[in-house]
């Protein structure tokens, strides 16, 4: 399909973020326009990100101190598993496909994704998929065997509750959604950017989007084949995962990693992208050794799918195969540490700004590489058959989807949300929210580290007093409510922002790519006319011209 | 898009083909049910849907060349060629089910009727994409534009087969070779 088509655009104004539309809230339900599926997404992951935290706050109520009995084991089950599915499916992919749909196309120079109708679908489709999941807590049951639902503890005879089933269905559909996004970006990114824009000079988030786009197409459906599997033994008494009657247990872990692990980094890539932008922003210089980051993204994605097994050292693979995948591990951390070292030259040397949003990109720094350095930890087999399935393995997780996802997701949302809105958010109340939820973030998961390596096993509900469980537990706890007590804080920034922000022009930030070219909030159709750029950063060179520091550093590259 | 799309599909079956794979060596197939599979008769309704791919071609050929009276045949051949595909799936399945080989009954039952469910699913799928153009042809949508949408169900169609050969040869022919 290379024929390229004249979209219709309404000349109204965009609504912002408002429902002061002539037609109200049904402009927003109805809308295919990108920048409103992007801020839809963002609404929703923020609608699944409270119910989430709630479960988690729910969960440290019940772990603060020994021997309680706030909650059951069975109601623990059900919310240990739920914020870990929410969380992974109905916030984190929405978020990064909300950034992805709303700023893509604008960085691109392009007025709208390729399949307007199809992105409005997947928005939808994933809406009703998170919808379909929660549902379950009224149908008798959430589901309650863990996030990777191992077989076969999620058969009928052992998890009787229909709580299974619609995990299966709600991720079957918020799946579907994401692969259609998936597509619908790549065919985007090909053929909807401006003529003048090589593929070699995308911006860095871009890349990454695009990158991603592939990682997604490629691991979702072995978990959707997975589910379909599931839902047969559930529902019709197939064998798949059966073992009284001859299936595999081990099939449904291998299916479930090959898509799970290059899921974590669906999640993280996107972030990478927003953090190359933010730093070169705040820093005031391109980023150190373009072609390095947008190359090891690629190598993270090759490299993404022969790592999985690293999940199952424990499960008795043999000594080749658990060596193949601990080697592959450890060789995963080397492309991801190419990035961190082009980060950190990037703010060398820089004019570095202390926004709210370039502190999220230097927090993010310092605790990603906490957990990445418990990842490769964990790739090390001795030490993983010690600390598996203890909190150790809870601490690396929250570090690297919290110190590094959302961290990266935090920085996008100051960096861009002048841009969504035509307002900033208040960079006072922000350092509030950001050392809360740092100082937060930090007291509830670094104990968890200590206690994982004496001995605490994770998803039970509750525990003996035996020394050091309960202070640390406590701590975790306080920690936990402290960060629960700053994304309040966010929500009502937000919505103030939205108010009474400071407004602001159409590049408040003097940034450098094609997003800030037009004016903020974005009119419905983004451009009238594109400068015919072939650049990374487009709105450095027709600023600055193109005898700035720009080209000494691409020389220096 | 469509590309990609199949792209995505083909991972899914990958997924479906390792499961058999592991099923077959992990778990075992009894062998008197591999065996009632009859691959001479499935072989030949094999040659159906690739007959089915070739008259695609032919369609999507004619229509380049403005030919829509050619493209109507051809795509009425495609359908049905198509069709006897399914059938004969039908009629394996129910004569399975006779032998009592079922979806429940065994780990080569599970494993069989999914893969060759999912992929017969897809054939199905596809009919109705045909068919669709086929009525869209009829009402004369494609005489004048020059439109993708032929080249772009064809990637599809042409997948459903390609699939088909390795289904085919996982779960009919290498049975045969090996001493399960």
């Amino acid at each position: 399909m290379n024929e390229s088509i004249e979209i219709p655009e309404p000349t109204t104004h965009f609504p912002g973020i408002g429902v002061s539309t002539d037609q109200g809230l049904l402009q927003w339900i109805s809308s295919v326009d990108h920048k409103m599926i992007g801020i839809m997404y963002l609404l929703m992951a923020s609608l699944f990100f409270l119910l989430g935290g709630v479960e988690a706050l729910l969960m440290r109520i019940q772990l603060a101190i020994p021997d309680n009995h706030f909650l059951g084991p069975e109601t623990y089950n059900q919310f240990f598993t739920m914020h870990g599915t929410t969380m992974v499916f109905l916030v984190g992919m929405p978020a990064v496909l909300g950034f992805s749909v709303y700023f893509s196309p604008l960085m691109i120079g392009a007025n709208e994704m390729a399949f307007p109708r199809m992105n409005s679908f997947s928005l939808w489709i994933s809406f009703f998929g998170g919808c379909l999941l929660y549902f379950s807590f009224l149908a008798g049951g959430a589901p309650d065997v863990g996030w990777f639902n191992y077989a076969p503890l999620s058969e009928k005879n052992f998890s009787i509750s229909q709580g299974i089933d619609y995990y299966s269905l709600g991720l079957l559909l918020s799946g579907i959604g994401s692969v259609s996004t998936a597509i619908n970006l790549i065919v985007t990114i090909i053929n909807y950017r401006i003529a003048s824009l090589a593929l070699n000079r995308l911006p860095l988030f871009v890349w990454m989007v695009f990158v991603n786009s592939f990682l997604i197409i490629a691991a979702f459906p072995s978990l959707n084949a997975a589910l379909a599997m599931l839902l047969l033994d559930r529902q019709f008494h197939a064998h798949f995962f059966n073992t009284m009657n001859g299936g595999s247990a081990l099939l449904w872990q291998h299916l479930f990693w090959i898509f799970g692990h290059p899921e974590v980094y669906i999640l993280i890539l996107p972030s990478f992208g927003i953090l190359s932008e933010v730093f070169q922003v705040y820093s005031r210089k391109p980023i150190f050794g373009y072609a390095f980051v947008a190359a090891s993204s690629v190598a993270i994605a090759l490299l993404a799918f022969g790592v999985w097994a690293h999940h199952m050292f424990a499960v008795g693979m043999g000594n080749t195969v658990n060596a193949f995948f601990s080697a592959g591990s450890m060789l995963i951390g080397i492309p991801t540490g190419v990035k961190i070292f082009n980060w950190l030259a990037t703010m060398y040397g820089g004019k570095i700004q202390f926004t709210n949003s370039m502190l999220f990109a230097i927090a993010f720094l310092f605790e990603f590489t906490i957990g990445g350095l418990t990842g490769i930890a964990f790739s090390i087999v001795p030490i993983d058959w010690q600390l598996t399935d203890t909190y150790f393995v809870v601490a690396h997780l929250h570090y690297v989807l919290i110190g590094g996802t959302f961290f990266g997701l935090f920085a996008g949302l100051f960096y861009w949300f002048p841009k969504m809105t035509g307002r900033k958010l208040d960079e006072k109340s922000g350092r509030w929210f950001f050392w809360l939820f740092v100082i937060g973030f930090n007291a509830t998961f670094f104990v968890q580290h200590i206690l994982g390596i004496i001995g605490m096993p994770r998803r039970v509900y509750t525990y003996p007093n035996l020394p050091w469980y309960g202070i640390l537990n406590m701590v975790s706890t306080a920690g936990a409510f402290m960060m629960g007590a700053s994304v309040l804080l966010l929500f009502y920034m937000i919505l103030k922002g939205v108010r009474r922000g400071k407004e602001v022009g159409s590049d408040p930030w003097d940034a450098f790519t094609l997003e800030w070219y037009t004016q903020s909030p974005p009119p419905l159709k983004n451009f009238d006319d594109v400068p015919a750029i072939n650049s990374p950063l487009p709105l450095w060179q027709l600023k600055y011209g193109s005898n700035s520091k720009n080209n000494e550093d691409e020389k220096g590259q | 898009m469509m590309k990609l799309v199949v792209g995505t599909e083909a991972m899914f079956f990958i997924s479906l083909i390792m499961a058999f794979v592991y099923m077959a060596y992990n778990s075992g197939f009894e062998p008197y049910q591999v065996k009632a599979l009859d691959i001479k008769t499935t072989g030949i309704f094999t040659l159906f849907l690739f007959a089915s791919s070739f008259t695609f071609w032919r369609a999507e050929k004619n229509y380049r060349k403005g030919k829509i009276n050619n493209l109507k045949t051809w795509l009425i051949a495609t359908i049905i060629l198509g069709s006897i595909f399914l059938f004969g799936q039908g009629k394996e399945y129910w004569r399975l089910v006779q032998d009592n080989i079922t979806l429940n009954g065994s780990v080569f039952g599970t494993s069989f009727y999914t893969l060759t469910g999912f992929h017969g699913f897809h054939v199905f799928v596809g009919l109705i994409i045909l068919l669709i153009i086929l009525i869209m042809s009829f009402l004369g949508d494609f005489d004048k534009e020059n439109s993708t949408v032929v080249s772009t169900v064809g990637i599809y169609w042409h997948f459903v087969d390609v699939v088909w050969v390795f289904v085919f040869t996982v779960v009919y022919v290498l049975p045969k070779f090996t001493n399960t």
